[in-house]
């Protein structure tokens, strides 16, 4: 076995390194074209390089990819995305970083692997024919194996060595590792040939994801994670409350502040997308127009006229309060701007919304019929939460409003679990306020403080509506928790619903009309 | 038993290390005591023809690929086990 070590392997490093330099240079110049100055300066401080994987929040999460010229084990049960993940990052680098890949398989053949994921819009065979992938299939059948001596896996490394060669690969992908333990006899000898592999990867400065099958209380299977010590993450795929649920978790990132939560992720004609809960990108644009919310008082007490367009705001308040009034209100004074408003009705069909609201004075049908309101009503719990996402992100891609509502965010959690929900909403936020939507997002809450959904801090606004019951009357009561940029009243407001929408009157004049009508 | 017909016999090797020398000279050997006048051999250096790993599928170095008779099988190893040599080459029935 350690014979294996004398083999010629000595003349690597001289020749490859100044190659794989000069491709990390250019990678590096395509990603300053498009990062401001400041991160890019903090990019040079960082001596450890990565590559772009092209998967959305991946790249958030992990500052920029994963490690370049080493590998990273992607670990996971069957059907978990492991292979998908692996290909997305070679298709990316091929296509949009000018580094070409080979792609390695050990399990299926290329030309299985090239049907299934010609749905996401990759072309590995045209990828093969632009000399930008090379791709081998390295069967290894136990029954045909007899051993009589001494081996090594010297073949895998010349078969590896000439395909990186043929393109000039710069990103490789093993899939999936463990093959090599049901098909070689001897485990000793895989074992010390993994290590020596990973070392070779190194050596070549390959960016490499190796994909694992995930074990019974470990990582993998065989204790692949113990040869990679640059970067390993974990997919999951399991149903909780009978919904399917994909997570994605970066166990250990040398080097690297990483988040270290479980981040749920969808896998959908877009690819891979995973949904980071902390905003990592906070380049929104900020403005100072302001937008009515829909009632004139709320306006006033808000100390600007109205909230900040693209903003986020969470509404919440028991049952009864009012939350779908000031929510129709909204968008009804959206649409009579001549803008259209997304409104995603999660509690009512769409002519119940109409007709509830009507009698509350707010008239929604005209400005469905003139096609500036659009009104969503589908089930949360249809699908499973990352599906709902995916078609909510949809729906307000296909139908480009200036304002979106969602009510109420609390039936998302019927869907899944708080935490999902919490990500999702943060996601959901992320992408409207990037896209200077201005969202409403109504939350049912019986008591007054931190909801089941702890996402208030991605809030700008937070308005809070609630029933008081006195002696004489129940009646609502609005006050605004927080309106980040404004200076808005810190005063308690009655609220009524009257045949003309809502109205805020003053907690002492509210008081007194109470009295004078009472005498 | 079967020790009879053609064998069609192919080693890859990578190289002029003592593991390769080793198992051409294995195979050498055993072939003439064994097989003689039934047999042809032909010695694949990998690190001359690298792209003729993928063909046969090879993946352990050294490998003797018996072609014929079939089944095909490999035999990985310096084959410095001649009884298990024998065995795999089906000369010799599996005791």
């Amino acid at each position: 076995m350690r014979a294996a070590r004398r083999l010629p392997e000595q003349s690597k490093g001289s020749r490859l390194r100044p190659d794989a330099f000069t491709m990390d240079k250019l990678d590096h110049a395509t990603r300053k074209s498009r990062s401001t100055c400041a991160r890019e300066r903090l990019r040079l401080i960082d001596q450890l390089q990565k590559v772009p994987t092209g998967i959305r929040g991946l790249d958030e999460l992990t500052g920029g990819g994963l490690p370049a010229g080493r590998p990273t084990l992607v670990c996971g049960g069957p059907g978990c995305g492991k292979t998908l993940l692996a290909i997305t990052f070679l298709v990316h680098g091929a296509v949009d970083h000018g580094q070409p890949g080979l792609l390695v398989s050990f399990d299926e053949r290329i030309a299985d692997l090239t049907v299934n994921v010609a749905s996401l819009g990759f072309d590995l065979a045209d990828l093969q024919r632009r000399k930008l992938l090379a791709t081998d299939y390295v069967r290894i059948d136990r029954q045909e194996m007899h051993e009589t001596g001494e081996y090594d896996l010297e073949a895998l490394f010349i078969r590896l060595g000439h395909a990186v060669q043929t393109v000039g690969a710069r990103r490789v992908v093993l899939d999936t590792i463990d093959t090599l333990f049901a098909g070689i006899p001897n485990e000793a000898i895989v074992r010390s040939e993994l290590r020596r592999l990973f070392d070779w990867l190194k050596d070549r400065q390959l960016s490499t994801v190796i994909t694992a099958e995930r074990g019974e209380g470990s990582l993998t299977r065989h204790g692949i994670e113990e040869y990679v010590s640059d970067c390993v993450i974990l997919l999951d795929h399991r149903i909780v409350d009978d919904l399917s649920t994909r997570r994605l978790r970066v166990v250990k990132y040398r080097g690297t502040s990483h988040g270290t939560n479980e981040y749920p992720f969808t896998i959908d004609d877009q690819g891979i997308t995973v949904l980071p809960i902390t905003s990592t990108r906070l380049a929104h644009a900020a403005t100072d127009e302001t937008v009515s919310s829909g009632v004139s008082e709320l306006d006033a007490m808000l100390g600007r006229g109205g909230h900040f367009r693209g903003s986020s705001i969470m509404l919440s308040g028991g049952p009864g309060t009012g939350k779908t009034t000031i929510g129709a209100s909204f968008a009804d004074r959206t649409c009579s701007r001549g803008e259209r408003c997304l409104y995603f009705a999660f509690e009512e069909s769409p002519s119940q919304l109409v007709r509830n609201m009507r009698s509350a004075g707010v008239d929604l049908r005209p400005w469905i019929d003139q096609g500036l309101l659009l009104v969503q009503s589908s089930r949360p719990s249809l699908g499973g939460l990352e599906m709902h996402l995916a078609l909510m992100l949809k729906a307000v891609q296909d139908f480009s409003p200036s304002a979106v509502v969602v009510d109420p965010l609390s039936a998302l959690v019927a869907s899944g679990m708080h935490y999902q929900t919490a990500s999702m909403a943060v996601r959901l936020a992320d992408y409207l306020k990037s896209n200077m939507v201005t969202a409403l997002y109504i939350s049912l809450q019986d008591q007054e403080g931190p909801s089941g959904l702890d996402i208030s801090s991605i809030m700008d606004t937070w308005i809070v509506v609630r029933n008081e019951r006195t002696d004489r009357e129940l009646s609502r009561r609005l006050h605004i928790v927080k309106s980040r940029g404004m200076d808005h009243s810190s005063a308690v407001r009655r609220m009524e619903i009257t045949g003309s929408g809502v109205q805020l009157t003053d907690l002492a004049l509210g008081a007194t009309q109470a009295e004078q009508s009472g005498r | 038993m079967t020790a009879t017909g053609h064998w069609d016999l192919r080693l890859y090797v990578a190289g002029h290390t003592e593991k390769s020398v080793r198992a051409i000279n294995n195979l050498k050997r055993i072939c003439k005591e064994h097989l003689e006048g039934r047999y042809t051999i032909e010695v694949i250096d990998l690190i001359e023809k690298p792209q003729l790993a993928a063909g046969d599928q090879i993946v352990a170095l050294p490998t003797l690929v018996r072609r014929l008779p079939e089944p095909i099988k490999k035999i990985l190893g310096d084959l410095s086990d001649q009884e298990r040599v024998l065995v795999g080459l089906d000369v010799r029935p599996q005791a």
